[in-house]
């Protein structure tokens, strides 16, 4: 019977062999990251930084030029407009405006005046400076507690080489993904935040099957070398991480095809993470395992259970 | 034989069953939510103001203006009371946040301490007294300043909700968030820019007498206005400023009812009654002034000026350059009454009910593809295993719309995605498993016992990776606003459904299947 394998059932290969070029390419991509978030910065969506965002739609295709004349006399300081999802709709993001809050609402008074009976205004965001602030600090703080709880978890249910080198792993992937962002100036608001976050949980999930057979075959051969059980771990498990990948994948292509503007650069980042959180699974975490002299003796209160006949 | 117990196999048909009853109603034209309580079956999934369209409003009372009124009158209290004690003060004043005031001569006898004392004493346990030397200064205290936030935004809630849904029916959230922020939703609104005008107002309502010893226009020369007035300027831009006396005739509080209509030129006005109190009072001050102007003043600002014809009881006209909306939402401001504070609004999100409507649509062609994909891809790759899970991801699907219905959660565009990718990871767990099946059948194990190691060894496997997981959707419910709380809620339910149907269904599948068939080989 015809099944699709994209891995083949009893893979052998040296992953331990590449560790070394993936563990300096990932440092060399880590520290490019950090460099690119402090010399280029993020692209900081309303959410942050504060400003104002309007999706409007016209009955014919809008006529972009046209709008960011009307709206460059109001005064309103940096503009943008481009086009979003089809060509009848506009996205203008407006910086934040000098003054208070009250400030802000004037420019978005004036933008619906100004964009008149032609446009059909969809969506209006504004988020004040205050609140821009509040909510950066809240992500922050989410994301350090999703990886400091996540790495707590694994050092309970597994020893401490494992939490740590699954902190790292994650910490690569939250730190490349915002790299990715500030060099590719895609727009970092919420929704990418809320995808930073998922792709450190879809990681982690990665990253912990992996583990769990690392850890049962550290019982199951305990004459082998390290690095031999490490392969074998990863080759055992690599099937799975595949079609896990691709269904995952699958999902978020179908998001950004068809599920709208709004969500495309959401699935986007997911997408990037879902790559990057595979790849970090198998070569940092497994990687800085490899640098770690793992315990052998078995764990009484982490067995797996024994089926019944092997008893 | 594989096992299944009975008992097992009870709870995995009646949650299904339950499941379905739940999500029934998303299948049905969707109508207003409002029927039945919140764990009756036979409602469907609460939508978000990003999916149905509305607006979002989170407001901040602006408690240092009511803090700096509250410091004038109590300035103006303590003068009267002082001088009504014969006690001698100097530069009584009030600042922002405080009231300040010395008193004359370098000392003071005991009996004049006494009554000073009691005179602050009666101020309130709101302010705290400091004196030093002869001075003093007297300022809200940390409870104080609690108390009157309390005050300020619990009335303002109830001014807002009268002013956004005066009769009732659009059920708006309308909370206290923090010290002094109010949020405000407010489902299918077409014009979010209405709501912000009607709310932007204070609406403060006076009827002050126009000071004639001066104009205007001399005031501005000189910089002085006659005491006991003030220089206010029109409401209309570039409109003429009035010297107006500070004595109030009348005030909105004492407004019976106001709505629109037409003056004698048949351009839009707004027509006011006064209560009792109110008439005596108009009808009093009209009465002795006929012939002089007076000026109806709106936060601040001077409507109109109109000049008092004859004495005027308990209705009359508020004419100015209205059209006929504004007439409408000013009458509908006054009858809810004036603010306490004014509002500012710090964060607004508001979506067309047209593009919620594409957003849905969108989400549930993206959900549609993603699902025939996965679909697709499992069979291919698993055979009937894969048809096994597959049937367990669909009722995965149903269980998490029915749980979104049942615990009435709200479900935004975010969230379509977390259901989107949840199906994409809903797979894993059974994959987990069926890989394990695939190594024990290639150990030689004969087929049930296969089947009953490979779920028994993927099972810490996947309670690991599946918590791990949760544990950043916790904090994105935690930490995330709206939307993406939404997103967090069905990520968490969609695991939490995942698990259950990989471990329960496709296994309850599996055991019937191969009890049934009792298969010598499997080709998985």
């Amino acid at each position: 019977m015809f099944r699709l394998k994209l891995v083949s059932s009893t893979p052998s290969l040296n992953f331990l062999k590449y560790m070394p070029v993936s563990g300096v390419s990932s440092i060399a991509a880590v520290l490019v990251s950090i460099g690119l978030f402090f010399i280029v910065g993020l692209n900081l969506g309303i959410d942050f930084r504060g400003g104002i965002l309007i999706e409007a739609q016209s009955e014919t295709p809008a006529d972009i030029g046209g709008v960011r004349g009307d709206l460059e006399n109001l005064g309103l300081g940096d503009i943008s407009i481009q086009s979003f999802g089809s060509d009848r709709d506009v996205l203008i993001r407006v910086q934040r405006q000098e003054g208070d809050e009250r400030a802000q609402l004037q420019a978005i008074e004036k933008i619906t005046n100004a964009l008149g009976g032609a446009y059909d205004i969809r969506r209006t965001e504004f988020v004040g400076p205050t609140v821009g602030a509040e909510l950066a600090e809240k992500g922050m703080l989410a994301v350090a507690c999703a990886l400091f709880a996540i790495m707590i978890y694994i050092w309970f249910r597994f020893e401490w080489q494992f939490s740590i080198a699954a902190f790292l792993a994650l910490t690569h992937d939250v730190l490349t993904t915002i790299g990715l962002f500030a060099l590719t100036g895609f727009e970092f608001n919420l929704a990418t935040l809320a995808a930073i976050l998922t792709i450190a949980g879809y990681s982690i999930n990665d990253t912990v099957v992996v583990f769990d057979r690392v850890r049962e075959n550290l019982r199951k051969y305990k004459s082998w070398e390290q690095p031999k059980i490490l392969n074998k771990s990863l080759n055992e498990t690599l099937s799975r991480t595949v079609m896990t990948s691709v269904t995952t994948a699958i999902a978020l292509i179908a998001i950004i095809l068809f599920g709208g503007a709004v969500l495309r650069d959401f699935a986007l980042a997911m997408l990037w993470g879902v790559t990057i959180g595979t790849y970090s699974s198998i070569f940092i975490a497994v990687g800085l395992l490899s640098r770690f002299d793992l315990k052998r003796n078995d764990d009484e209160d982490n067995q797996i259970p024994t089926p019944e006949y092997e008893r | 034989m594989l096992q299944f117990e009975t008992w097992k196999k009870a709870i995995v048909l009646l949650l299904v069953a339950a499941g379905m009853l739940y999500a029934a109603p998303n299948l049905f034209s969707r109508g207003d939510n409002s029927g039945g309580t919140a764990f009756m079956p036979g409602q469907a999934i609460n939508l978000g103001l990003d999916l149905q369209g509305g607006s979002h409003l989170l407001l901040q009372a602006d408690l240092s203006a009511v803090v700096a009124e509250r410091m004038v009158s109590v300035s103006e209290n303590l003068r009267l009371t002082l001088r009504a004690e014969k006690i001698r003060f100097r530069s009584l004043k009030a600042d922002t946040d405080s009231v300040g005031f010395a008193l004359r001569g370098n000392e003071t006898d005991d009996a004049t301490n006494a009554q000073i004392d009691s005179i602050l004493t009666d101020l309130g346990r709101d302010f705290d007294v400091v004196r030093s030397g002869q001075t003093f200064a007297i300022r809200f205290n940390e409870a104080g300043l609690q108390n009157l936030a309390n005050q300020t935004v619990e009335q303002a809630i109830e001014i807002i909700r009268r002013r956004l849904d005066p009769d009732g029916t659009k059920e708006p959230v309308i909370q206290r968030q923090g010290r002094d922020r109010i949020l405000v939703q407010l489902p299918g609104v077409d014009d979010p820019e209405r709501i912000k005008r009607l709310i932007g107002r204070t609406a403060r309502l006076t009827f002050q007498l126009v000071d004639m010893r001066s104009t205007a226009q001399e005031a501005r020369n000189s910089g002085r206005v006659p005491p006991g007035s003030v220089l206010l300027e029109s409401a209309e831009e570039g409109g003429q400023e009035y010297i107006v006396e500070k004595r109030v005739m009348v005030s909105g509080e004492l407004l019976e009812n106001a709505s629109a209509g037409f003056d004698q030129n048949s351009r839009p006005a707004v027509n006011f009654q006064l209560n009792a109190e109110g008439a005596r009072r108009f009808g009093r001050v009209t009465g002795e002034n006929i012939g002089r102007p007076f000026a109806i003043v709106l936060d601040g600002k001077v409507v109109s000026a109109p000049v008092i014809q004859s004495q005027i009881f308990g209705s009359g006209q508020i004419t100015g350059n209205f059209n006929v909306s504004e007439t409408n939402e000013l009458a509908l401001i006054l009858r809810a009454g004036a603010l306490p504070a004014p509002l500012i609004i710090l964060e607004e999100r508001s979506v067309g009910p047209g593009l919620g409507a594409d957003s849905i649509a969108a989400g549930q062609i993206a959900a549609m593809v993603g699902l025939a994909l996965v679909i697709i891809y499992m069979v291919l790759s698993y055979g009937l295993f894969g048809v096994f899970a597959d049937i367990a991801l669909m009722v995965n699907i149903v269980l998490i719309l029915g749980a979104l219905s049942a615990l009435q959660a709200t479900l935004t565009l975010p969230g379509i995605a977390g259901i989107v990718l949840t199906m994409g990871m809903a797979v894993d767990a059974n994959v987990l498993v069926f890989e394990r099946i695939r190594e024990e059948l290639r150990g030689g194990r004969r087929v049930a016992q296969a089947i009953e190691a490979g779920y028994s060894r993927a099972l810490s496997t996947i309670i690991d990776s599946n918590l791990t997981t949760l544990f950043a959707a916790l904090f994105l419910f935690v930490f995330g606003s709206g939307p993406i709380k939404g997103f967090a809620v069905t990520l968490s339910l969609g695991i939490a459904t995942s698990m259950f149907t990989a471990l329960m269904v496709t296994r309850l599948l599996i055991v019937v299947w191969v009890n049934a068939k009792r298969p010598k080989k499997l080709e998985l």
